[in-house]
């Protein structure tokens, strides 16, 4: 192998991003540009506040007046949240769809980030025929948009498939939390396409030196995977795990197809949409119910977000 | 280090995961079984024979509505052990489309529009309704509510709940205080308009923003005076496009509307101009009534729920409603109205079973008694409802004068009774002109 030219190249590059990031750096971190990003900031902050104050709000209050008659004429109640989570009938019962999101979100994120991270190894550093198009198809497939795939996945489930007739797989014929499944099975699928492009690029980036002198000390390439690119790409993977949970929390759209409105499997979105009264009233709730589903995604966040600068910057600067 | 740490990470979640599926399966399934030797089940022992069978059903009602019709159906569970799962939902209309061609329909679904209802059977998945429930329905629901769940001569829906929309909402109060009486005829309603408007309030107040289904408020107005100026038949030509939409008749009827609705004398009280009430949402409306700065505004039963905690709604209290006037008395009594038909997407034996119940007038009297409803059945017993605008609902329903219509842009199709319709009236009350909105919609209606 040569070795020459791309460390040539690999030392321009060196030697011009310091300085052209060091330049963007400092207008960055120029006072105004710090008043204006914390201008920005309060504005955008302004409407949750406003939904915040309000959830704290009594009934007839928020119907009547703007939530910030609340600094001259506070009144405080944990009312709406009591209705949310704990009230019976169609009305509340949040606690319960909480533990559905989770029991949705945790394999939804973790499957396709499994898949995705041994897919990307395999097509990276295993020389087989064709891996370049299937790495090319599966990227392709990033262009698939969900809602085409709804109604077909949706008979997959329920009437297995046929080819000319012939029963090629069964019908799932999942009743109640089984759904689960369902749901899990569709947020692995779209996830992946785009799993395996992301992870893809970072894998293929680790240096061959490392492999090849890890299989000149014997490794196979499960041992290779596991003890050398996993602990490498963690920043992207927690990247991704972030994504993907963010995604599967906040989804409607899957979790009203594949795992139903019922109270078995359906999660807080779900249950926060149908929590407007059926003419559009009663919205007292929606601000209480806003903030419990909002708490998790939070707390995701603000814990793994330095993987996340991380990962992110991982794939934008070579070297 | 961090590869130790995730594969702890994910032994804990997938222990987690395990966790929750073994207690979620623990608590679901708690078989219903039927108790038919109580006397009380006596109703329902041509139900029988059905124990521990499941009925989905799949409908737009939620909320307090949805609880209500849980509890109107419990006894019936109980007696024939039939379990009944209802799902409400928001987006019930767009949903029902995704799960039927998915191959994944619930057995029952509650459908508000009976264009939508044709659009299932034309592509064969509604099925028929037994002999049973067709005997029930033939015996309870007058042949004009039938019709609109009649395909072809077959009979693919059962009449549930009803509303009337021709109503006009005032403050018996304030009437009463300055000496307004209630209208009769449509001469009437404009002189007292007038009236009111002379002294220095404003007469109507009006709201057509509803999300996604802004303008729908004002099809109803175009409809009821459609149904004042023109008659049935000529309503009946225009909704399943007889006539052209953009018809003179209809060009007519929209003008007369617009004498109140585009009227800056009369509109729009407690909000601003005419143009407001395209802002003003439809659930806030009626509000200004109870604060004197509006008389008026037409809208359907079930605003009986929309009005500030506190309201009393009665003919004595701070708010009612009277019958939106005809045009001319002596042609007959029109009412708009609108209502959900029962379909079934299987023809198991006991989905059969609780169609045919819920035509029936144990059913009717039992959701009636809770609350808030009503139906066109005849054998609901007007002492079962409680709520004063239902009674009056329920009189007029079932006054043989009456000329039943149902909502005209829930039979077109969908296209223009939920798209250009809705569209074309936001654009009329923003001041295009009458025959422009109208030619657009017609060229909408393939």
């Amino acid at each position: 192998m040569t070795t020459a030219t791309p460390t040539v190249g690999a030392g321009v590059q060196a030697t011009a991003k310091p300085g052209r990031a060091a330049r963007v750096r400092k207008r960055l971190n120029s006072r105004t540009a710090t008043l204006v990003s914390i201008v920005l900031a309060l504005l955008w902050t302004v409407p949750t506040f406003g939904l915040f104050i309000s959830s704290f709000r009594p009934e007839n209050q928020i119907k009547t007046t703007g939530w910030w008659t609340f600094f001259s004429d506070p009144q405080f109640t944990l009312e709406n949240y009591r209705e949310v989570l704990f009230s019976t009938g169609s009305s509340g019962q949040l606690a319960s769809y909480f533990i559905n999101s989770l029991a949705i979100t945790i394999p939804s994120v973790l499957f396709p980030i499994a898949f995705a991270s041994l897919a990307a190894y395999a097509l990276a550093w295993i020389n087989f025929k064709g891996r370049d198009w299937i790495y090319i198809a599966i990227f392709a497939m990033q262009i698939v948009p969900l809602q085409m795939a709804l109604v077909p996945l949706l008979k997959f489930f329920s009437t297995g498939v046929t080819i000319a007739g012939i029963q090629v797989l069964p019908a799932w014929d999942l009743v109640d939390e089984q759904k689960f499944a369902q749901v899990w099975f569709a947020h692995t699928c779209f996830a992946l396409p785009f799993a395996v492009y992301l992870l893809h690029n970072f894998i293929s980036q680790l240096p061959g030196e490392l492999m090849e002198s890890a299989r000149v000390d014997g490794a196979t390439h499960p041992k290779i995977f596991r003890t050398i690119v996993l602990p490498l790409i963690t920043p992207a993977l927690a990247a991704i795990g972030i994504f993907q949970f963010l995604w599967v929390w906040n989804d409607l759209l899957v979790a009203l197809i594949f795992a139903g409105g019922g109270n078995e499997t359906a999660p807080l979105t779900v249950r926060l949409a149908e929590l407007a009264g059926t003419r559009g009233n009663e919205w007292q709730r929606l601000t209480a119910g806003a903030f419990v589903s909002i708490v998790v995604p939070l707390i995701v966040f603000l814990s793994l977000q330095r993987f996340f600068v991380r990962g992110l910057l991982a794939g934008s600067v070579k070297g | 280090m961090a590869f130790a740490r995730s594969r702890q990470a994910l032994a804990i979640a997938g222990v987690l995961g395990l966790a929750l599926g073994v207690t979620a399966c623990g608590t679901g399934n708690d078989k219903k079984s039927g108790n038919a030797s109580k006397p009380e089940c006596a109703p329902y022992a041509k139900y029988q024979g059905h124990d521990g069978k499941k009925v989905t059903i799949y409908s737009s009602i939620r909320d307090i509505e949805a609880d209500r019709l849980d509890q109107s159906w419990k006894q019936f569970e109980d007696c024939t052990g039939i379990d009944i799962d209802h799902e409400g939902s928001g987006e019930f209309e767009a949903q029902l489309g995704v799960r039927v061609d998915g191959g994944n329909a619930p057995d029952l679904a509650f459908i508000p529009q009976p264009g939508l209802l044709k659009r299932f059977v034309d592509s064969g998945k509604i099925k028929e309704v037994g002999a049973d429930t067709k005997a029930m329905a033939e015996q309870n629901f007058t042949p004009d509510w039938l019709k609109y769940s009649t395909v072809n001569g077959k009979l693919y829906g059962v009449p549930l709940g009803s509303n009337v929309k021709s109503y006009v909402w005032y403050s018996p109060k304030t009437f009463k205080e300055k000496g307004w009486t209630v209208p009769t005829t449509w001469d009437e309603l404009i002189s007292l308009s007038d009236k009111i408007a002379a002294s220095g309030t404003k007469p109507w107040c009006a709201g057509i923003e509803s999300g996604d289904a802004t303008g729908w408020p004002a099809t109803d107005w175009i409809e009821d005076v459609l149904l004042r100026t023109q008659g049935v038949e000529v309503y009946d030509q225009w909704t399943t496009h007889g006539i052209p939409f953009n018809d003179p008749k209809v060009a007519d009827a929209v003008d007369k509307a617009g004498t109140i609705l585009k009227n800056e004398k009369y509109m729009n009280g407690g909000f601003g101009g005419v143009k407001s009430i395209a802002t003003t949402s439809f659930q806030e409306a009626g509000t200004p009534i109870t604060t004197g700065k509006c008389a008026m505004h037409r809208q359907a039963s079930f605003y009986a729920n929309q009005w500030p905690q506190g309201t009393k709604v009665a003919e004595d209290g701070d708010v009612f409603a009277f019958y939106f006037p005809a045009v001319d008395p002596a042609k007959g009594k029109p009412v708009l109205g609108a209502g959900e038909f029962v379909s079934a997407f299987a023809d198991r034996p006991e989905v059969q079973a609780v169609q045919t119940y819920l035509a029936s007038g144990e059913y009717v009297n039992s959701r009636a008694k809770i609350g808030d409803w009503l139906s066109a059945n005849k054998k609901l017993d007007i002492n079962n409802v409680p709520n004063p605008v239902d009674k009056l609902s329920v009189q007029i329903l079932q006054d043989p004068k009456t000329e039943f219509r149902f909502d005209g842009s829930d039979l077109m199709p969908a296209a223009v009774g939920a798209g250009t319709f809705w569209k074309g009236m936001v654009d009329w009350i923003n001041g295009k002109d009458t025959t422009t909105v109208l030619n657009g919609i017609e060229s909408s209606w393939k």
